[in-house]
């Protein structure tokens, strides 16, 4: 019966409307909008369910397709579908949207309701943007979402939350920018704002590499790479708790869902021409960005920086992936790594939102970031301490957790590649395991510090609630991940398919 | 030739516009005390001529009255009708100021139409003379407006110099008006731009003469480097006037520029679009950095004005109907944006407290969070956020000016948007992230916290007819 009710719409619409009610209702009574948000927020979710039960496996065509033509005049149509890889990644959202609501429940005092709505309806954008298949709409949903987190880390964040904010706004607004004129050229190009015809457009080397770059400075941004990284650990460190989570959660992956939908097919002879340079900007971010993680003081900060790094594997992954299929004739490991960018994705998303929600835990106790006032945790939290060391093991790659799975299908395609981008990319399992287990040394065990960790109490039940479920997802895709490397097959083929047909053909360029 | 009725039929809105105005004035004398009902009456005007208008409204159709001086199509009725709406936006605002600030004259509303009555003429000049008389209409009645409050030194100020640098437009204006009479031998546009076509004319006085007219053209626009008068006549005005001169005349100045050089030098378009591309590129990165540096809001809306007319320049530059069609879309949107940005200027003013610097603003999420959000509307909308409807504008000039070869003024113009957006966010930054300074309770009455909630709303919602709109622009331009 689901099956012909506008789901992807819902998705969108459901937390947008919630949040407006939300904010209508105001903070009179702020208990009230808090439930209710949470309502909306669970029924989205819920959602979900019916979405992956009538998902159809065995294809790459987009399913579920809402297409309505929205502004004729520039073909501009409100066009909704989802593949293979945008699945995961909404389910991802509308998971996280919920843990973040419980996790701000009782944190937040100043104006409640404002906050809610603003996380639900940021939730409705980010779900757009995995599902939009005309540009428009994409770039709608894309910079849309600014807004919402601008002010969420601007009002409820830290003490130099405006600098953090204005940093964050206006570097990927920049990115974006270039994107919208690429897309002004396809369109003028091919009259069409449809993905699915940018895709099939034939282009020349020269247009190809144009676009490819105004695409690359926009997810590139977003995602982010080295050296256009600067905003995350700012942001990051100001945003309230559950800003950080959405934002490392979600919003960076929103970069790598961007490289997969825009730059990869619709340039793909400029991909591969340049996929060097990708290349090396994400082992700079995986082996320097880690390096940089080991030295930050401020817990926040290292994760912000270990987030860098991790999604230096997204790009790795995704990129790695032209030698496989155009030098090394190797399809199936070419699969292994976009696969595993993909898988990476989703696990950074639970195992960097887990990471800041328990940062928060602690920041709502004692309200301090830095590790030097920590120490000796583990002896007055021991769910607490159990939780983290859970994540701590995932966000170093511990095989039976998530963040083995992206890491070692990404390193093994890279074998393939080329040793020395392995040698690469396996140091950061030793880097990563160095910042993060020392930070969990360092704050976790050891003696009690000082007198304010001895009055520390261990997680109530709210808390456990959002570690639980968090825990649940790390420790499940990191024990069985075959549902959502299954999910996404069928677009992986048919991407590595595109890809590997030049769009130079026809136009002898 | 003496026109029979029929031939002054398509004049109706004017005719009928003038004879209320007209009306007014006089029941203003009369009505010392009770200027209330002038206000109303002016509203009804403005009402009465948009029905006018809508009952003949014929997108496509075009009817030359008055042997060609006056000419009534799907362009200048679009126009009109937004000028009309506008202004009904700003009569509602304007009154709640001029009551705080002892203004409320009814000289503002006769100025104000008989304004906006050279706005029409302007936005339907068939004729050099016709377009002449509408813009002189327009800017006597604009000087008087600015200097309404004449006991204020800043405001007679800004008058005398916007009446100095005005008088020197027009008289550039009128130079190289003449001097096109002079070449062409025709005061007629068409008759112009069909005598043009052959080509044949002496290059040197050509060019001077489309120099001068793009002169007087970018001073009634503001574009730099012609616009010296626009921040201080913004500031210095009293705000009830500021918002009247901020949005109807640019959608007059837009139609002046279509009659002018869309039709009457549309041979020369080649020419006329490298002094618009330069003039917009000069607008674009001294409007945006300018306003960065602007505490007061008043400037940083005129400087941002300013901005805006590059990316109005943006569309017209093309000549293509499309590009023509985007900048109309752009100056209706601009238009709509711009008296929301002021409108809420007003209606946190009260008397003795002007709330137009930035700071001012500090803090209104926790006083009243509607008007925050409205504002927050209005302003993302200025600065082009989607999905707010000025992104859709923004786009559509932008697609202009690519097509029609300015890539690289296109690249100039999305990076002057994000410099752009950093003095906006500023302006959401001190409404939501700063703690509020004074307590100056918000006295704004019913009317225009509905007018200025419907303001803001429809930012958003005319995202979802930006596609009818649109459509709207390119009919009248085919």
């Amino acid at each position: 019966m689901f099956a012909d009710w506008p789901l992807l719409s819902l998705l969108i619409w459901l937390p947008v409307v919630g949040g407006v009610a939300v904010l209508a209702a105001g903070d009179r009574n702020a208990n009230a909008a808090k439930w209710m948000a949470l309502i909306f927020a669970l029924v989205t979710l819920a959602v979900c369910v019916p979405l992956w039960m009538y998902f159809d496996q065995a294809t790459s065509a987009m399913q579920y397709v809402e297409r309505i033509p929205w502004i004729p005049t520039f073909g501009i149509e409100y066009h909704l579908g989802i593949d293979g890889f945008s699945l995961p990644l909404l389910v991802m959202t509308s998971i996280i949207t919920v843990l973040v609501l419980i996790a701000g429940w009782e944190v937040i005092d100043y104006k409640p309701s404002q906050y809610v709505a603003a996380f639900l309806i940021l939730g409705g954008l980010m779900n757009g943007v995995f599902m939009a298949q005309d540009a428009i709409l994409f770039y709608v949903f894309f910079e849309g979402m600014l807004i919402p987190m601008f002010i969420i880390i601007g009002v409820w964040g830290g003490p130099r939350r405006v600098y953090a904010t204005i940093k964050f706004f206006l570097y990927t607004f920049l990115g974006s920018v270039f994107m919208l004129l690429g897309l002004i050229y396809l369109y003028l190009k091919g009259q069409s704002f449809q993905l699915a015809d940018m895709q099939a457009m034939s282009l020349s080397m020269t247009e190809q590499t144009w676009l490819f770059f105004a695409f690359m400075v926009a997810f590139a941004v977003k995602i982010p790479m080295w050296p256009v990284h600067t905003w995350l650990p700012d942001a990051h460190v100001e945003a309230p708790t559950g800003g950080s989570m959405v934002l490392a959660a979600v919003m960076l992956k929103v970069g790598g869902y961007g490289f997969l939908r825009f730059s990869l097919p619709i340039a793909p002879d400029a991909s591969a021409e340049y996929a060097w340079v990708v290349i090396a900007l994400s082992l700079v971010a995986v082996v320097y960005i880690g390096f940089v993680a080991l030295a930050q003081e401020d817990m926040k900060k290292l994760i912000a920086y270990s987030s860098i790094s991790h999604m230096g594997f997204v790009t790795l992954g995704l990129f790695i992936a032209f030698a496989l299929v155009l030098e090394k004739d190797a399809p199936d490991m070419a699969a292994l790594a976009v696969q595993g960018a993909m898988v990476q994705m989703i696990s950074h998303g639970f195992v960097s939102a887990a990471m800041f929600g328990a940062v928060g835990v602690l920041y709502d106790r004692m309200h301090s970031r830095m590790i030097s006032d920590y120490g000796g945790v583990a002896n007055k939290m021991p769910w607490f301490a159990a939780f983290v060391v859970l994540f701590a093991m995932a966000n170093c790659g511990l095989p039976g957790t998530s963040g083995f799975v992206g890491e070692f299908m990404v390193i093994l395609a890279a074998v393939k590649t080329s040793l020395a981008i392995a040698a690469l990319a396996g140091l950061t399992l030793i880097i990563g395991a160095g910042y993060t287990l020392w930070l969990v040394k360092r704050v976790i065990f050891g003696d009690i510090a000082n007198s304010h960790v001895a009055e520390l109490t261990d997680i109530n039940r709210r808390e456990w609630v959002v570690m639980s479920t968090l825990a649940v997802f790390v420790l499940g895709i990191g024990l069985w991940p075959a549902p959502l490397i299954d999910v996404m097959q069928p677009s992986v083929e048919a991407l590595l398919q595109h890809i590997s047909q030049s769009k130079l053909s026809g136009i002898g360029s | 030739m003496i026109p029979t009725l029929t031939d002054l039929l398509p004049l109706l809105p004017e005719l009928v516009l003038l004879g209320m105005t007209c009306v007014i004035l006089i029941a203003g004398l009369f009505l010392e005390r009770r200027t209330s009902v002038v206000h109303y009456l002016a509203i009804f005007t403005l009402v009465l001529v948009a029905g006018i208008t809508l009952l003949d409204f014929n997108i496509v159709g075009r009817t030359n009255a008055l042997g060609g001086m006056f000419i009534r199509d799907g362009i200048a009725d679009i126009l009109k009708l937004f000028v009309y709406l506008s202004s009904a936006i700003v009569f509602v605002y304007a009154r709640f100021y001029l009551k705080t600030h002892k203004l409320f004259v009814a000289e503002y509303y006769t100025l104000s139409l008989f304004a906006i009555l050279g706005m029409c003429l302007l936005i339907s000049g068939g004729n050099l003379l016709s377009i002449y008389l509408g813009l002189e209409l327009l800017a006597l009645s604009s000087y008087a407006l600015v200097a309404l409050d004449r006991d204020s030194a800043v405001s007679g100020e800004s008058a005398m110099k916007y009446f100095v640098l005005g008088a020197l437009a027009s008289g550039l204006l009128l130079y190289g008006m003449s001097m096109l009479y002079g070449i062409t031998g025709s005061l007629d546009l068409h008759e112009i731009s069909v005598r043009l076509a052959s080509g044949d004319q002496p290059k040197v006085l050509m060019a001077f003469t489309v120099t001068f007219l793009v002169i007087g053209l970018a001073f009634k626009f503001g574009a730099v480097p012609f616009h010296m008068w626009v921040p201080d006549v913004y500031h210095g005005a009293p705000t009830a006037v500021t918002l009247f001169l901020s949005a109807a005349p640019k959608l007059a100045a837009v139609g002046m520029t279509f009659r002018l050089l869309g039709e009457g030098l549309e041979p020369l378009t080649r020419d006329w679009s490298q002094m618009l591309g330069f003039l917009a590129l000069m607008s674009l990165v001294v409007g945006n950095f300018a306003a960065i540096a602007q505490t007061n809001l008043k400037r940083m809306l005129a400087y941002s004005t300013i901005s805006h007319v590059g990316f109005i320049f943006l569309g017209i530059l093309s000549g293509s109907d499309d590009g023509m069609a985007a900048a109309m879309f752009y100056a209706i949107t601009y238009t709509l944006m711009s008296t929301g940005a002021f409108g809420m200027i007003i209606a946190l003013s009260n008397a003795g407290f002007e709330c137009d610097r930035i700071e001012d603003f500090r803090g209104l999420n926790k006083r009243n969070p509607w008007l925050a959000f409205m504002m927050l509307l209005i302003v993302g909308s200025l600065a082009g956020f989607p999905p707010l409807v000025g992104f859709f504008a923004k786009l559509y000039v932008l697609q202009a000016a690519v097509n029609a070869g300015w890539l690289w003024l296109a690249v100039i113009a999305v990076v002057m948007a994000v410099i752009g957006a950093y003095y906006y966010l500023r302006v959401i930054k001190a409404m939501y992230f700063d703690q509020p300074e004074h307590e100056h309770a918000i006295q704004a009455p019913i009317d225009v916290r509905v007018v200025l909630t419907a303001n803001g709303l429809l930012q958003l919602v005319l995202t979802f007819f930006v596609g009818s709109l649109t459509a709207l622009c390119v009919a009248a331009w085919q």
